[in-house]
């Protein structure tokens, strides 16, 4: 069923939310394992060649891509906020999801 | 035609209801007001519905049609039931009366509380004010101005659905017409009332508003301008 929720700004604010619950999951294991190099170093090392295997770059992977969206949407909503209305939203809407994933495939680049 | 009938389905009772089903006969150039009347005056006089003008000025006919909520006597089925089949029920956001019809009272109301109204400064013994349509503020009151009370964005506004408080976008585009009229003695009782709980900083942007609005009003643009007005106004220690 289509509904008023069926247009591109409606999902950018759903990836938006999702992504900003998702880097609120995220951040607090990622300070955690940084926290390791001063008190465990044996324990971030096992960590770390954990994170070499392929399945958990390409899950680091989707994590880049979120944040990417999470940043690209927020200056996008940002410029709607405090900068003149621009008719091409759905274009601004586009972009950032280019610059996300383009971020994504650089990050999956380095990573090999 | 190809279809000479069409598969209409129609919201029945309130809150708790259901669908009934009607087949009406299709015409060249019918809107979904169209079926809506026939049912009414040919299948069910029962059936409770809202309009007035028929011609998209009076804001009385707004339903949720396949999912969306759409001005009725300027939709046309053609545009709407790609799929051969209609879905008519009453707006969202909004309590149910009876059928199709809702109650616009908090809608309106949210107008009040939005000091959506304009506050004279001149007396009769004054001249006309002069205001050129170059000015900036005179455009971005023009751009806002020609909304019909429809409530199609309240009724696509997810932020209202999850905040029963906010003002929505109607109320809050009316005050950014406002906020722009020099003429306008109300600037900082309306500032305050906005800037407050389910005022313009609830609004997330989502932009549905501005994609239905039948008279293609930008409720987002103008509550941007107003998050501006009223983070300004607050820096200054006006409200
Ligand atoms: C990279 C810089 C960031 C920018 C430019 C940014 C921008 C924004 C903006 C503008 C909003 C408001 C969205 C709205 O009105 O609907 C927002 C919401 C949010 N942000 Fe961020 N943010 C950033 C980083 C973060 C970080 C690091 C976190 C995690 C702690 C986070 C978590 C969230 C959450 C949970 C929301 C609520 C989402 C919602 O209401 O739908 N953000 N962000
Ligand atoms: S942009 Fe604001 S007012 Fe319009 S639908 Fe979204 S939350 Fe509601
Ligand atoms: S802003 Fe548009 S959709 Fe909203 S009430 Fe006015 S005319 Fe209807
Ligand atoms: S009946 Fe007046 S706007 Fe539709």
């Amino acid at each position: 069923m289509k509904t008023h929720r069926n247009h591109a700004n409606y999902w950018a604010f759903v990836l938006h939310r999702v992504s900003g619950l998702a880097l609120l999951l995220f951040l607090p294991a990622h300070f955690y394992v940084l926290a390791l190099a001063v008190e465990e170093a044996a324990t971030l090392d096992m960590f770390l060649s954990w994170t070499e295997a392929p399945v958990v770059k390409l899950l680091e992977t989707g994590l880049v891509i979120l944040l990417a969206a999470h940043m690209t949407g927020g200056l996008r909503i940002l410029a709607i906020e405090f900068l003149a209305w621009r008719d091409w939203q759905k274009s601004v809407v586009a972009i950032t999801g280019g610059l996300s994933l383009a971020a994504g495939l650089i990050f999956l680049l380095n990573a090999g | 035609m190809s279809n000479d009938t069409l598969t209409v389905e129609i919201w029945r009772g309130r809150e708790e209801g259901e669908f009934q089903t009607f087949q009406v006969p299709r015409m060249a150039s019918q809107t979904v007001l169209d079926i809506v009347t026939y049912v009414q005056r040919n299948l069910d006089p029962g059936l409770s519905y809202r309009f007035a003008c028929r011609v998209g000025v009076c804001g009385s006919c707004a339903m949720t049609v396949n999912g969306k909520p759409r001005w009725t006597c300027r939709t046309h089925v053609d545009k709407v039931a790609g799929d051969g089949t209609l879905r008519i029920q009453p707006l969202k956001n909004l309590p149910v009366i009876r059928d199709l019809a809702v109650d616009m009272t908090e809608f309106f109301q949210k107008w009040t509380r939005a000091q959506a109204h304009f506050v004279p400064t001149a007396t009769r013994g004054d001249d006309f004010a002069q205001v050129s349509p170059d000015d900036p503020r005179r455009k971005e009151a023009s751009a806002g101005i020609e909304c019909i009370n429809c409530g199609v964005c309240y009724s696509a506004c997810d932020t209202v659905a999850w905040l029963g408080d906010y003002l929505g976008p109607a109320a809050l585009n009316r005050a950014w017409t406002l906020v722009n009229d020099e003429r306008d003695g109300g600037q900082a009782a309306r500032l305050k009332a906005i800037a407050g709980a389910g005022g313009c900083q609830s609004c997330h942007s989502h932009q549905s508003c501005f994609e239905l609005c039948p008279k293609h009003l930008n409720p987002t643009a103008a509550i941007a301008g107003l998050k501006r007005a009223t983070v300004k106004a607050a820096l200054k220690g006006e409200i």
